[in-house]
C-alpha cells in the first residue's frame, strides 16, 4: 500500500495541463500592453497611469543579481504579460456557465468548489492563469459585509478602497519584480474586512499556472479595518512544464487599529525534473503593514515547491504595540534553490516580532535564510526573537544563514540563534529500532523538526503540509 | 586623489630600493587599487561602515607618501615592564628595532621578503593598497620543534611626525613543524588623522600554535585597518584576540583557512566604545578539510553614538565533514544614540556538522541592576560590575594565564 503511494507521488502528482484556449496579449513589454492589460479589464485612468507610471520606473531599475541562487536571464520582451481562457471574455454567473474541462482540472486538483465542498467551510476564489473563475460564499461573507472578490472585480466595485490603499505598502517605485508586477498585474484576490469583523471561515485562493510562456503577476491585496480578523490561506500548484515560468507576485497587507491578519501559503509549484530542467520562478514580494495600533501580522509558509523560490514576506510594524510573525518551512530537494527569510521592520513602540525559520536541504539543493531585524531609534521597548535552523541530506546540498541584525535603540532586545546539523544518528537508530524503516524514521524526525511551524497552520493545511514534507523529501535518503 | 596616488608612488619608488621586480608587482597593486578604490557600502563586507565615506568625511585629502628613511626615536618608557619579552618596534610603518633577546638565534630565521603574497587578486582593494605602498616586508620563521620561550611584543607605533596620511605595514609569521610563538600586537598611537593599513600573514605548520593579542586602548583619531590571515595545517591551533577600544574607527578582519584535518581556530573579541567610534570585527572561518574546529565570542559594550558591528561567517566546505563552528556574539546598548549591526553568516555544504551561531543585543537587564543595588550597590558601581563581568567572559577565553593577567590590568579588568 504505502509502496503503491510512494509510486503515485514520485511524479509531480498536479502535473497536467488542460488545453482550453488561451486568449493573450501579444508578446512583449510595452506601453500597448499595458495599455491592452488596462483597456480589456475596463480599468479606470487613474489605474492605467498608476501602471504608466511603474512602467516608467521600471525601465530605470536594474534586475537584482545578489541573490544566491543564479538563473538565466529572462528575456521580458519574450513573454506573454496576459492570457485569459477565451470563454472567460463573458464572466460566468454561477457554477455550472464554467468550462466542463476547467472544473475537472480543479477536481484532480481537489478544490472544494462544488457544493459539497462547503462542508470544508472554505470560500474560494480560484484563478485559472490570470482571472478569477468564480467565487463561491459570497452570501455568508457579504452578510457580514466582508468584500472577497477578485481585485479586477474591486477595481469596478470598490474603487476607493482599492485607490486608496494599492501600492501604500509595496510603492510602484520598490524593487525590479514588484514593480513589474505593478505596471502589468492581471488579477488577484482583494479582501476587505469592515471594522470589529471576524471573518467566519479561513479565506483561500488556489492558483495555477497554465498557459505556456505566461509569467503570472497576480496582486493581492488584504485590508483588516479596525478591530477586525481574518486568516487567508493561499495554495500553489502548476502543471509539469519544461520552460521556467517567472511568477512574480505582490502581496499587500494591511492592519488597522487592534485588526490581525494571518497569512498562510502552501507553496508546491513544478520544481523542474530531477536533473533540475523546468520548474517555476518563484520571485513574490510580500510585504505587510501593522499600520494601527496593536495589530498584528503573523506570515506562515510551507515553501517545498518551484525552482528556485526568492521570496521576503516582511512586516513592518509602524503601529505602537503591533506584532509580527514569520514562521516558515522550506523544503528544496534535487537542483531546486531557494533564497527566503523575512524582515521585520520595527518602527513603532513596544512593538514584537518572531522568527522561526525550518530549513531542510536534500538532494543537489542550496538553500538560504536571508533575514532583517531592523529596530529603529524610536521604537523602544521592542523585542525580537530569531530562531533558523536548517538540517542537510547529503553533503551535496548547502545551506546557508545570512541573517542582518541592526540595533539603534539601547531599550530593545534582539536574540537570535542558527543551527544547521543533520539528523542525529542516534535519533535514526531510536526510531529504527522501533520498528520504523528509515524513511518513515526520516519522515518523523523531519515533521518533528518543523513542527513548529505545521502548529500555526490552520487544519485543512496543516495535514496537506505534513504530507508534503514527505513527499518533497521522498528518495532524499539513504 | 588618482593623481597624488601616482606621483606619491612614483615618489616612493625612487627614493627607495626595491628591485625591478618587486617594482612591477607593486605597479600592478597600485593598478588594482586605482582601479577600485577605497571601499564603499556598495560592496557587501563594507555595507556597515563605509571606509570610502569615513576617510572623506574625518580625513580629507590623504598623503601617500612615507619617508622610510628617516630614523625615529625610541622611548623605552613604552615597553612593558611586567612580563619579559621579545620586541619588534614599529614606528610610522617602519621597522625601527627587532630583538628576540630570550631566545635561541639560530632557531629564529628572519628574512626580508623580495615579494608579497598575491592576495591582491582578491577583491579587497586596500590589500592592494598596502601591497603597492608598504616597505620591505619582514619574514619571521620559527623552525621545527621551537617554541619561543617569552611572548613576542609588537609595539606598532605612530607619531605626531606623520598626520593626515596613509601608513601600510605588513608582517609575516611562518611557524614550522610542532613550533608556537605568543605575540601581542599593541598599538601606541601619538598621531590623529591617518589611515593606517595593517596586513599580518600567518602561515601555522603541522602541529604548532600561534596565539595573537591584539590590543588598541589608547584613544585616537586614527582610521585603522587591519587585516589578518591565518593558514593552518593538520593539528595547528590559532588563537586571536582582539581587543579593540582606542582608535575612532578600526576595522578587525580575521580570516582562518583550516586546511588541515584536526586544525582549530579560536576568535574572541571585545568592543569597548564610547563617543562617536564606529568599529568593526569581520572574521571568515573556512572549513576546509575534514574535523575542524572554530570558535567565536565577539562582546561589544555601545556607549554615546558609538557605532558596533559584528560579521562572521562561518564557510563549511563539502569536504569538511564532522566540522564544529560556533559564533556568538552580544552587545549592550547603554545609550539611546548607540547602535549595534550584526551579520553572522553561515555558508554550509556539507551534511556531517555542527554549526550554530547566536546573537543578542540589548540594554542591562533592569533585574540585575535592581538586585545588585538591593545588596547595598549604588547604580553606576552596580552597572560597572556588570559590564565588567559580561567582558570578563571574553578575556578568561585567553588561554595564557600570564598575558591574561597582564591584559586584565592593561584593561582595568578584575
Amino acid at each position: 500500500m504505502r509502496d503503491k503511494q510512494i509510486e503515485d507521488l514520485k511524479d509531480y502528482k498536479y502535473g497536467f495541463s488542460t488545453d482550453i484556449e488561451s486568449f493573450k496579449a501579444p508578446k512583449g513589454l510595452n506601453e500597448e500592453v499595458i495599455r491592452f492589460i488596462s483597456n480589456i479589464k475596463k480599468e479606470p485612468d487613474w489605474l492605467l497611469q498608476w501602471r504608466l507610471k511603474a512602467f516608467e520606473r521600471l525601465k530605470v531599475l536594474k534586475e537584482p543579481d545578489w541573490q544566491k541562487p543564479k538563473y538565466p536571464k529572462i528575456d521580458y520582451q519574450d513573454l506573454y504579460y496576459y492570457s485569459a481562457p477565451k470563454s472567460f471574455k463573458e464572466k460566468p454567473k454561477n457554477l455550472e456557465d464554467l468550462d466542463p474541462k476547467l472544473l475537472e482540472t480543479y477536481k484532480k486538483l481537489g478544490i472544494p468548489l462544488q457544493e459539497q465542498k462547503r462542508l470544508n467551510g472554505i470560500a474560494v476564489d480560484a484563478v485559472f492563469d490570470s482571472v478569477s473563475v468564480a467565487t463561491t460564499f459570497k452570501d455568508t461573507l457579504t452578510k457580514k459585509g466582508i468584500i472577497f472578490c477578485s481585485i479586477s472585480e474591486a477595481i469596478q466595485k470598490h474603487p476607493d478602497l482599492v485607490k486608496k490603499y494599492l501600492g501604500s505598502v509595496i510603492p510602484i517605485s520598490d524593487h525590479f519584480f514588484a514593480t513589474l508586477n505593478s505596471a502589468v498585474f492581471t488579477d488577484g484576490s482583494f479582501v476587505y474586512i469592515p471594522p470589529n469583523v471576524k471573518c467566519p471561515m479561513e479565506l483561500s485562493t488556489y492558483f495555477r499556472i497554465n498557459a505556456s510562456d505566461t509569467g503570472q503577476f497576480e496582486r493581492t491585496l488584504i485590508i483588516a479595518d479596525k478591530g477586525s480578523y481574518v486568516s487567508y490561506l493561499e495554495g500553489c500548484t502548476a502543471p509539469m512544464r519544461d520552460e521556467n515560468q517567472l511568477h512574480a507576485a505582490n502581496v499587500e497587507l494591511i492592519a488597522l487599529d487592534n485588526a490581525e491578519i494571518k497569512y498562510s501559503t502552501v507553496q508546491n509549484w513544478y520544481p523542474g525534473d530531477k536533473d533540475g530542467k523546468g520548474g517555476i520562478y518563484n520571485f513574490v514580494t510580500k510585504r505587510g503593514l501593522c499600520r494601527g495600533k496593536n495589530s498584528k501580522i503573523s506570515w506562515t509558509q510551507v515553501e517545498t515547491g518551484s525552482a528556485i523560490t526568492w521570496k521576503y514576506p516582511s512586516c513592518i510594524l509602524k503601529g505602537d504595540n503591533s506584532i509580527g510573525e514569520f514562521y516558515s518551512i522550506a523544503i528544496t530537494n534535487n537542483h531546486q534553490k531557494a533564497d527566503t527569510g523575512t524582515k521585520m521592520i520595527h518602527l513603532g513602540k513596544n512593538t514584537k516580532s518572531k522568527i522561526i525559520s525550518k530549513g531542510i536541504s536534500a538532494g543537489k539543493s542550496d538553500m538560504t535564510y536571508r533575514g532583517l531585524v531592523d529596530i529603529s531609534k524610536n521604537a523602544s521597548n521592542s523585542t525580537n526573537y530569531t530562531q533558523c535552523d536548517s538540517l542537510l541530506m547529503g553533503n551535496k546540498c548547502g545551506a546557508h544563514t545570512v541573517p542582518y541584525i541592526k540595533n539603534k535603540n539601547s531599550n530593545s532586545n534582539i536574540a537570535h540563534e542558527a543551527t544547521t546539523s543533520k539528523i542525529s544518528e542516534d535519533q535514526l537508530h531510536y526510531c529504527q529500532q522501533r520498528g520504523l524503516n528509515q524513511e518513515e524514521a526520516v519522515g518523523l524526525i523531519v515533521n518533528g523538526f518543523c513542527k513548529e511551524v505545521l502548529q500555526q497552520l490552520p487544519m485543512e493545511f496543516a495535514v496537506e503540509a505534513q504530507k508534503l514534507v514527505g513527499i518533497s523529501l521522498e528518495g532524499s535518503v539513504g | 586623489m588618482e593623481q597624488k596616488l601616482k606621483t606619491d608612488f612614483d615618489k616612493f619608488i625612487s627614493t627607495s630600493n626595491f628591485s625591478s621586480q618587486e617594482i612591477k608587482l607593486k605597479k600592478e597593486a597600485l593598478d588594482n587599487f586605482l582601479k577600485n578604490g577605497f571601499p564603499s557600502r556598495k560592496l557587501e563586507s563594507w555595507k556597515f561602515s563605509d571606509i570610502n565615506q569615513i576617510i572623506k568625511k574625518n580625513i580629507g585629502e590623504l598623503a601617500f607618501y612615507n619617508d622610510y628613511s628617516i630614523k625615529n626615536e625610541i622611548n623605552d618608557d613604552i615597553f612593558i615592564k611586567e612580563i619579559e619579552h621579545n620586541k619588534i618596534v614599529i614606528v610610522n610603518g617602519k621597522v625601527e628595532r627587532l630583538s628576540f633577546e630570550y631566545e635561541e638565534k639560530d632557531k629564529i630565521n628572519l628574512l626580508t621578503l623580495d615579494n608579497f603574497n598575491q592576495n591582491s587578486n582578491e577583491s579587497n582593494s586596500l590589500l592592494s593598497l598596502n601591497n603597492s605602498f608598504s616597505n620591505k616586508i619582514s619574514n619571521i620563521l620559527v623552525k621545527k620543534n621551537y617554541s619561543f620561550k617569552k611572548p613576542l611584543i609588537i609595539y606598532q607605533i605612530t607619531n605626531e611626525k606623520v598626520s593626515n596620511t596613509n601608513i601600510n605595514f605588513q608582517l609575516n609569521f611562518e611557524l614550522e613543524e610542532n613550533s608556537s610563538i605568543k605575540i601581542i600586537n599593541l598599538s601606541d598611537d601619538n598621531s590623529e588623522k591617518n589611515f593606517i593599513n595593517n596586513l599580518f600573514n600567518f602561515n601555522l605548520g603541522k602541529n604548532s600554535i600561534l596565539k595573537n593579542y591584539k590590543i588598541d586602548k589608547k584613544s585616537n583619531t586614527n582610521i585603522k585597518y587591519d587585516y589578518s590571515s591565518i593558514i593552518q595545517k593538520e593539528n595547528s591551533i590559532s588563537e586571536t584576540f582582539i581587543f579593540s577600544s582606542g582608535a575612532d574607527y578600526i576595522k578587525n578582519e580575521v580570516t582562518c583557512n583550516l586546511e588541515g584535518k584536526y586544525s582549530s581556530a579560536f576568535i574572541n573579541g571585545i568592543h569597548l566604545l564610547s563617543k562617536n567610534k564606529h568599529h568593526e570585527i569581520r572574521t571568515k572561518t573556512n572549513h576546509l578539510y575534514e574535523n575542524t574546529k572554530s570558535y567565536q565570542l565577539i562582546k561589544s559594550v555601545i556607549n554615546d553614538s558609538s557605532k558596533s558591528v559584528y560579521q562572521g561567517k562561518i564557510y563549511v566546505d563539502s569536504k569538511a565533514q564532522k566540522t564544529d563552528g560556533y559564533q556568538l556574539s552580544k552587545a549592550l546598548l547603554l545609550n539611546e544614540q548607540a547602535e549595534f549591526n550584526a551579520k553572522p553568516e553561515l555558508e554550509i555544504y556539507a551534511d556531517d556538522v555542527k554549526c550554530s551561531h547566536g546573537s543578542a543585543s540589548g540594554s542591562l537587564d533592569e533585574n540585575s541592576i535592581f538586585y545588585l543595588m538591593s545588596r547595598g550597590l549604588n547604580q553606576t558601581t552596580a552597572k560597572e560590575l556588570l559590564i565588567n563581568g559580561f567582558l570578563l567572559d571574553v578575556i578568561e577565553k585567553i588561554t595564557d594565564n600570564e598575558i591574561k593577567k597582564l591584559l586584565k590590568n592593561m584593561i582595568g579588568l578584575n
